[in-house]
């Protein structure tokens, strides 16, 4: 029987797996935007699995919310990084270093 | 019946409406070529922010204590939404008077940066009004996602792009631990309101994991909203990078609402989990001031060190909230007010004194200010004097009442700890100060980077006051003395906005 702590545990994993990817990752910028968008959907098995294991239509609706602003925040991210790469002719992330941080 | 509600709804929110139709409008005439186009959309913008103001006095509560709730208990109008709106209209006119010239000086001029700071209007609008998770997180983003863009405008500028890069990252990061730690407290409480979670978490185990883990969550995705020790290493970047004026907006805006919405959760709905976060947030505050204060002694570019200054009086802030009470609480409405002005104030000197990106900001644009500008001077050295917090100053009156609470609610060592960060602080303003009036203009300093072009000097006669950066100086520095010499009339009023206990 799958069960709530199944679905979160799942999630809690996505989760991980973004965050690592974020901050391991030294080569390619999309791999960043990719592990973010890793990080939403585990927020979204999350807040779906809340909501059928509380029987409450706010979770699913959340959802939706989060999908729309993922997709709005990649195409933004994107647009920026073609900016920046007709600029600098690169998208590595070691020459993301004009100014130090 | 429904109508009635729909009608009700529409016209609590009806600021927000005002604003979202002023920014379509401008969409619209920045589609218009006209020689005089960046004039009209100025007017324009600044008229949808007066009328939007005026209709968030009009809906603002009498008597005070008085909240109302619309949208189904999603959006709520009380006090404290009202005095965070006024203040975040006060910031953006002040930012879109004070873009004008910059633009111009960029060849930058284009509608949409008008359009895209009225939508970030709207979304900071919709942060502080909010009384639900959902709500709030929709629109700390539609205020995110505009300033990315914004972060970027300049983009021939490589440094400009590469901020709103790093910025659309640790934001989309940022907002994705935040989304974690919500969906967290909504399997706790099955609910998103945050009037349910107030009551739903006064009764729960504090040593449940999953509700430490989705406090640490919200309280960690906050604190990289405004920039906190150890989650500020995007500021002082995104500082630099982004065109002036929307550093300016940055610096106050965006970290008024979310202030805003850090008070609104965490001394509101959370209130009842303080022994999870109190502990920790002080640590948090005293890390933040100290390296804000440290790390800026270092600095020789005029908009990082106003970054790390930022970021240290974050820290001032946060102390506000340990305090816990409501004389905290209005301690850091009186603060940010007066935070607003000293900072938009300081920018728009800043700005005045810009050539190029190219350049950049060199500590040195400042140097023998005095003797080619002595009003301008004038006006830097009270500023810094503000921000410094020396006494005939708003700047001091911020700080005082924010000690005075912390003194009150017992916590005597940070507030020592909070006196002598803001000495080591008042150095790098005063060296500024310095810059100012003792050193000489330099003309050689251009010659590293372009002689022909030299930053300082002989251009700087040509520093030309047009009207509206006349307007923003007179408006910053008025609101700076002024509130130094009358604090309690504006304590008063960020006290009445205080007491209507946040919406529960």
């Amino acid at each position: 029987m799958v069960g709530l702590e199944h679905y979160l545990t799942v999630a809690a994993a996505l989760f991980v797996i973004g965050i690592f990817g974020l901050f391991l990752n030294r080569k390619n910028v999309i791999i960043i935007l990719m592990s973010i968008e890793l990080m939403l959907l585990a927020v979204n098995i999350n807040l779906v699995a809340f909501s059928s294991f509380l029987n409450d239509l706010v979770g699913q609706i959340f959802t939706l919310f989060v999908l729309t602003v993922a997709a709005a925040e990649a195409a933004i991210g994107l647009a920026i990084l073609v900016s920046f790469f007709r600029n600098r002719g690169t998208i590595d992330v070691e020459d993301v270093n004009v100014m130090k941080g | 019946m429904d109508t009635d509600l729909i009608a009700a709804s529409v016209r609590a929110s009806s600021p927000e409406i005002i604003v979202i139709i002023g920014a379509c409008a401008a969409l619209m005439l920045s589609l218009w070529p006209h020689q005089d186009q960046q004039k009209y959309l100025t007017w324009l913008s600044l008229i949808t922010i007066l009328l939007a103001s005026a209709q968030t006095l009009q809906l603002s509560p009498r008597p005070v204590n008085i909240v109302e709730t619309t949208y189904s208990g999603m959006f709520v109008v009380d006090a404290f939404a009202t005095y965070f709106k006024m203040l975040l209209y006060l910031g953006t006119a002040l930012t879109i008077l004070m873009s004008g010239k910059f633009l111009q000086t960029e060849e930058a001029v284009k509608g949409e940066y008008y359009v895209l700071l009225l939508f970030a209007l709207a979304g900071t609008m919709i942060m502080v009004s909010g009384a639900d998770l959902l709500i709030i997180y929709i629109g700390l983003e539609l205020q995110a996602l505009s300033i990315y863009v914004l972060t970027g405008f300049l983009k021939t500028r490589g440094r400009s792009v590469e901020a709103a890069l790093k910025y659309v990252i640790l934001g989309a990061f940022s907002s994705g631990i935040l989304l974690y730690g919500l969906s967290l407290i909504y399997g706790l409480t099955g609910s998103t309101q945050l009037g349910v979670l107030n009551s739903a978490l006064a009764t729960a185990d504090l040593s449940e994991p999953m509700l430490i883990l989705a406090t640490v969550f919200l309280l960690v995705g906050l604190l990289f909203k405004i920039g906190a020790v150890p989650f500020h290493m995007w500021v002082p970047d995104i500082y630099e990078g982004a065109p002036t004026p929307i550093t300016a907006y940055l610096s106050v805006a965006s970290k008024t609402a979310a202030f805003a919405v850090l008070l609104r959760v965490f001394m509101g709905s959370l209130i009842g989990l303080e022994p999870l976060w109190s502990s920790g947030l002080a640590a948090i505050a005293v890390a933040t001031m100290a390296l804000g204060s440290l790390v800026a002694l270092v600095q020789d570019n005029i908009k990082r060190l106003l970054a790390y200054s930022s970021i240290s009086h974050v820290g001032f802030l946060l102390l506000g909230i340990i305090a816990g009470t409501t004389s905290g609480m209005s301690a850091i409405l009186l603060y940010l007010l007066i935070y607003t002005f000293m900072t938009l104030g300081l920018f728009a000197i800043v700005i005045l004194l810009h050539r190029d990106v190219r350049a950049g900001e060199p500590l040195t644009l400042f140097s023998g200010l005095a003797q080619s500008h002595a009003g301008l001077a004038f006006m830097a050295m009270i500023f810094l004097f503000s921000l410094a917090g020396i006494p005939p100053t708003g700047g001091f009156f911020a700080k005082f009442y924010v000690l005075v609470a912390l003194i009150d609610a017992g916590h005597v060592t940070l507030a020592v700890i909070a006196v002598l960060l803001s000495a080591v602080a008042a150095w790098f303003y005063l060296r500024l100060i310095m810059l100012i009036y003792i050193q000489p203009a330099e003309p050689t300093t251009g010659s590293t980077a372009a002689p022909a072009t030299g930053p300082t000097g002989h251009a700087r006669a040509a520093i030309l006051l047009s009207a509206p950066m006349r307007l923003v100086l007179l408006f910053s520095f008025s609101g700076t003395v002024l509130s130094g010499i009358f604090p309690a009339w504006f304590l008063a009023m960020a006290r009445q906005a205080s007491l209507s206990g946040l919406g529960n």
